[in-house]
Parts: C-alpha cells; sequence; structure tokens
C-alpha cells in the first residue's frame, strides 16, 4: 500500500534547516488536552523548559478554529490524557512534527494520518509496563482468592455470625493466557512464573524467544487455559475479541482479566456470562462506557471492580513526566527520541 | 476401623467430615451442649482428635480422653495443641505441611498487592458509584519495594520467590540464618523493620514469637510501612497496631488473622488503608482437599502401624 515508513534522520534534519526560532526564547509545545492535566504530570518542571500554547484555556473558541489561527507554526504536540487527536485536527497543524503521548494506549491518536504526514509520535514506553503487571497480578489474585469479597464479609460484621468464609480457587499452577505479549504482557508473565503458574500466549505473531506456547487465535487460547488476560491494544481486529464463543471456551471456572481496554471484551455477553455462572470470575479495570459500569456486575462477589486505575501510581507519573520532558528536549535538541512508536 | 473413634473438634470441612465419618467412628464435638458429659460417657472409645487452627488439643480436652492416641491437625500451626502433653503421654500428632504452603503464599502476595494498590478500596469506589463522581487516587508501586520476612520455613521461603519475581529486595529474621538464601539476614527483628517497608509475618506461633510484632517494632518500620499478617492474631500486639494504624503512624496493613476470631478491631472496619480477611489463608478447594486428605492418611497410617506422614510428635 506504500504506507512511509517515517525516518527520524529525515524530519530532524529538515528542522534544522528551516527558521524555527519563534519566541526567541523557549520552544513552543501545543499542549493538546485540558490544561488541568499538566500539573497531575509535573507542570512546574514543563513550563520551565517549554512554552505551551493552551487552547483549553480558550473554551470560547471552537478548537480547530484556534489551532488554524494560532498554531499553524507549532512543531511539537503533547497529548495528555484520552483527548482524540483526529485527522481533522491534525489537519490544522500543517507544521506538526511530533506527537508526544502519555497513555499506555494510543488508539485516540489517528496514527494512519500521522503515518502519512510524516508526523513522529513518541508513546509512554515501558513507564506503565511495571505497575500494570502488578496491578493485573493483583486483580488475578483477588479474584481467585476472593479478596475484595472477604474483606466485605468483615467489614459486615458477619463473619461472627456466619463463619467461615467460602473457599476460592488456587492460583498455583494455574494455566495463564496471556493475550498480547508486549511490554506489560512480558512483566506480567515474569511475575506469574514466581506462581507457578503455566504460561501460554497469543500475540500478532509468535515471539520465538519466548519458551511457552503460542496460539495464533484467542478460540484456541481460551480452550486451553484457565485464565484470559488481555494485554493488547485495541484495534478494529481486537475490538471484541473476547465474545461469546471464546468465552464458552473458557468454561465455567474460567477468569477473564483487562487491564487493557474495555472495547476488548463483549462486556453484554461477559455480563450474562457471569449471572448465569457460565464464566468462574472477572478482574475489570476498564470498560466499554466507563465511567459507566453495568449494575449487574456491582453486586458480584466473583467480580473485581476498578476505576482506570491499574498504572496510575506516583512514581509512574514521575518516570512518565521525566519520559515526556526527555522526548521534547530530545526533539528540541535534534537528538534521539527516547521512546519512539514504531508506527507501521 | 470404621470402630475407631475419632473426635472432631469443630466444623472444618465438608469433604473431611464426610470422609471420617466413612472411615471412622465420628464425634463431633461441636454438637454436644455440653461438653463434659458427652466426653465422660464416650472418652474410651475416642483414640484420634481432628482439630485446625481454632479448636484443637488442649491440656484439658488431652485429659479427658485417657485412649487417645494421635492428634491430626487441620492446619500447619500447631500452637492450638499443648505439644508438650502430647510428648509427655505418648500421644503422637501430625499436621498439613507443604500441600498449603503455595495458598499461603500466594495470599501473602494477594494481601501486598491489595493494600499497596488499594485493590479492595477501589473496588468498593466502583460500587459505590463514586467512579461516576471523579478519578480514584493514586496507589503507591509495589515492584522493587524492600519486603521483610518474620520466619524463612517453608511457607516464608514460598513468600520470598514470590517477591522476587517483583524484583523486591528480600530480608529476613529467624532463630538463626539460612544457609544460601541470596536474602539478607537480620538476627534481630528490630534491624529487619528499619531495612524493610513492607513486613510480612510468616513463623509458627509460640511463646516467644507471641506479639513479636510490638509498639517498638512498629515504629521502628515507620509511617510508610506495610504489616502483612497470614500467620496467626497473636503475632502482633493488636492494639498497637490499630493504634498505629488509626494514628497514621503506620501506612497499613493485610490481615488475615486477629487475636479473637472472629472479632475484629471495630476501628480497623472503618479504615481504608487495612485489607481485612477471615482466615482464608490455604481456603482454597484445592488445598482443603489435599489437606483432608492428608489428616486421614496420617490417621490410617498411625492404626495401621505404619510411619506418619507427616509427624510433629
Amino acid at each position: 500500500m506504500g504506507e512511509l515508513v517515517v525516518d527520524e534522520l529525515q524530519v530532524l534534519q529538515q528542522y534544522q534547516e528551516e527558521e524555527d526560532e519563534i519566541n526567541g526564547l523557549l520552544p513552543l509545545v501545543l499542549l493538546y488536552g485540558p490544561t488541568s492535566l499538566l500539573s497531575v504530570f509535573g507542570s512546574e518542571a514543563l513550563e520551565k523548559k517549554f512554552i505551551f500554547l493552551k487552547p483549553w484555556e480558550n473554551p470560547q473558541v471552537p478548537i480547530h478554529e484556534f489551532l488554524l489561527t494560532h498554531a499553524k507554526n507549532v512543531k511539537a504536540c503533547l497529548c495528555l490524557g484520552k483527548t482524540e487527536l483526529d485527522s481533522k485536527a491534525i489537519q490544522c497543524l500543517p507544521s506538526l512534527q511530533l506527537v508526544v503521548t502519555c497513555a499506555a494506549g494510543l488508539n485516540h491518536i489517528d496514527l494512519v494520518e500521522c503515518r502519512r504526514r510524516g508526523i513522529l509520535v513518541t508513546n509512554a514506553g515501558n513507564v506503565y509496563a511495571i505497575d500494570g503487571a502488578d496491578y493485573c497480578v493483583g486483580l488475578l489474585l483477588d479474584v481467585l482468592l476472593r479478596v475484595s469479597a472477604a474483606d466485605r464479609y468483615v467489614r459486615s460484621g458477619i463473619w461472627p455470625l456466619k463463619g467461615e468464609y467460602r473457599l476460592g480457587s488456587k492460583l498455583n499452577g494455574k494455566r495463564v493466557g496471556i493475550i498480547g505479549l508486549g511490554s506489560i504482557g512480558t512483566e506480567v508473565m515474569k511475575r506469574l512464573l514466581g506462581f507457578n503458574c503455566k504460561i501460554s500466549y497469543n500475540s500478532r505473531s509468535k515471539k520465538p524467544w519466548i519458551p511457552y506456547p503460542y496460539y495464533s487465535s484467542v478460540y484456541d487460547l481460551a480452550v486451553n487455559n484457565d485464565v484470559l488476560i488481555l494485554l493488547c491494544s485495541l484495534t478494529d481486529e481486537t475490538y471484541h475479541v473476547i465474545n461469546k464463543e471464546v468465552l464458552a471456551a473458557l468454561g465455567k471456572d474460567g477468569v477473564v482479566i483487562n487491564i487493557g481496554r474495555g472495547p476488548l471484551i463483549d462486556e453484554k455477553e461477559l455480563v450474562r456470562c457471569l449471572v448465569n455462572g457460565e464464566i468462574g470470575g472477572a478482574g475489570l479495570d476498564v470498560f466499554e462506557n466507563e465511567p459507566q459500569v453495568p449494575k449487574e456486575l456491582l453486586t458480584l462477589d466473583n467480580v473485581v471492580l476498578s476505576p482506570h486505575k491499574a498504572v496510575f501510581t506516583p512514581e509512574s507519573f514521575i518516570e512518565l513526566q521525566e519520559l515526556i520532558v526527555g522526548n521534547l528536549e530530545a526533539y528540541f535538541m535534534k537528538k534521539p527520541l527516547l521512546s519512539l512508536y514504531k508506527n507501521e | 476401623m470404621e470402630s475407631i473413634g475419632v473426635l472432631m473438634t469443630c466444623p472444618m470441612f465438608n469433604y473431611l467430615e464426610e470422609e471420617l465419618e466413612t472411615k471412622f467412628k465420628l464425634f463431633k464435638l461441636w454438637k454436644f451442649s455440653e461438653q463434659k458429659p458427652f466426653l465422660q460417657e464416650n472418652s474410651n472409645s475416642i483414640r484420634a482428635i481432628v482439630g485446625n487452627a481454632s479448636v484443637g488439643a488442649s491440656s484439658e480436652l488431652i485429659d479427658s480422653l485417657p485412649k487417645l492416641e494421635i492428634v491430626s491437625s487441620f492446619s500447619v500451626g500447631l500452637d492450638k495443641i499443648d505439644l508438650n502433653k502430647c510428648k509427655e503421654k505418648g500421644i503422637r500428632v501430625s499436621n498439613t505441611p507443604d500441600v498449603l504452603t503455595e495458598d499461603v503464599a500466594d495470599l501473602a502476595l494477594a494481601l501486598i498487592l491489595a493494600t499497596l494498590r488499594k485493590i479492595c478500596e477501589s473496588d468498593r469506589y466502583v460500587r459505590s458509584g463514586l467512579w461516576k463522581k471523579g478519578d480514584f487516587k493514586l496507589s503507591t508501586k509495589f515492584t522493587g519495594k524492600s519486603v521483610g520476612i518474620i520466619g524463612l520455613g517453608r511457607i516464608g521461603a514460598a513468600i520470598a520467590k514470590r517477591a522476587e519475581a517483583f524484583n523486591c529486595p528480600i530480608s529476613y529474621f529467624s532463630r538463626s540464618e539460612k544457609p544460601n538464601t541470596g536474602y539478607k539476614y537480620y538476627s534481630n527483628i528490630l534491624d529487619l523493620a528499619a531495612n524493610c517497608q513492607i513486613l510480612v509475618v510468616a513463623c509458627p506461633l509460640t511463646e516467644e514469637t507471641r506479639h513479636i510484632v510490638n509498639r517498638e517494632v512498629i515504629d521502628t518500620l515507620g509511617p510508610k510501612g506495610v504489616i502483612i499478617n497470614i500467620g496467626r492474631g497473636p503475632h502482633i500486639d493488636e492494639p498497637e497496631l490499630v493504634s498505629a494504624l488509626v494514628e497514621g503512624r503506620l501506612a497499613g496493613a493485610g490481615l488475615d488473622v486477629y487475636e479473637n476470631e472472629p472479632e475484629v478491631p471495630e476501628q480497623l472496619l472503618g479504615l481504608d488503608n487495612v485489607v481485612l480477611l477471615p482466615h482464608v489463608g490455604s481456603g482454597t478447594v484445592e488445598t482443603r482437599k489435599a489437606m483432608a486428605d492428608l489428616v486421614i492418611a496420617n490417621l490410617e497410617a498411625h492404626f495401621l502401624n505404619k510411619p506418619l506422614l507427616t509427624p510433629v510428635v
């Protein structure tokens, strides 16, 4: 199809040849997203080094109008939060060469348009991988051992009245299928091996350096595992990858853990399976319509619900801030970017 | 063996009860509101006790059963059994080590993650509808944090192995240093507390280890510290723990056991920085069945004059 693989050096060379001193002082960066989010990522450090154009401070001006009027010469854009950077917005930024993002997933950025224009995109690298992996394992342990449900049991004061809480299910030795063996998947795998779990995986392609079974279909992965963990990106191919057939294959003792994106799972079908006991349990950090959570789930004990926070720790925010600053500085100093996303 | 009398001290697991009923003459202690007359009437038939972490074999109970030959505990902990009396009287004792090691270690990690990453708290947040009003707060990273284990026996070692997969530096305190662990040993519990952030209790409960986690240890661990207890309630000075948590002198705690189960200090029930479990360690279907099979196997071995599988005394 003739998709351009972007040559980073080519772009940087172009930049060098142009007149780029707009303010004569700090480099200009477009802040694409609510300004309040800047403080989450450490505004002091960022505003010391860059001047930010903040369209969200001018809510009375429609965004595309603002961009066309004020952002003609902007070369770098910092995307905070989940605000969609669609092709229309990108078209209003004729000088744009770099998009720095903060989210673990990039499905809110029009990557096709970026590729077409030769715009470089940086992602959050491995910053979220470790916290995401920790949380994933925590959710799985909670679902199997009924930690949250048992904690509710104690807090309600029922323990002295009703006696021993019901039994959970052992994690040790369980067969765990990981969907998406990227940076988070690899960290999850490492941790689960400490619990003697048997690992297998599904990914866009087999990874020859991984010594565990590869299944080319999620259905086959489900047939052969007790647990499925969703760690892949949300794309057209992976939308509702966990569907009725996969859930049936996983079976009534099976557990699903999702810290990826809500739409990876056919939520209605999952809810139906959980309510009818056709699935053993689920640990969900993401949902199809956040912050809406299907009300049937709110009373189930074999489900652990989490408000999209798997990767958010103070430690990862500090690392992310350093990564954002690092990527922007590298760009303006014509050095290699720290976490360039391979937009192929 | 159907005529051999076995006394079960309290309800513990249906499968175990059924098996004991099939293989032996089972007496259920909890069914008798008046224990003394029951024991007097049946004491000559009872040759074995099956107890657990709640109700074991006390000195009085042992004394009231002159034909007692073996106590087969449905637990690995022995704190509810008068071991000295058993030794004196030549009564055998068995427990259930190894089969529950993995489960209890899994639970320790579950408590650490649930406490540090606020998993139960955020589940409450979603269920109460608060997410629609705003995002949840941050929770602190686990990977790489220093873990200090009190007792590096089977369970302690299994906990260390799991924490290592999270790149946590491991240190431990125990009666003596264990060779070739690769973990840092402290011969003094205060040194351990001073050098770790997550303190895990994983040793047996004995006279020496009662209240091993006291005010001094809590103060030394400090306001960023987290205590995890999968041992026995009396390992920790509970009132001191509660006041430290309430006053913010400790960051959090994950508890599976308490000094007076099933009573849990009321102040804990209202705290968000604790995870409270109703003594579920080893509480999975798979493990309880394995424990039950081991209890039965020990009893059968004894009455067939074969060596016990997991003898203690």
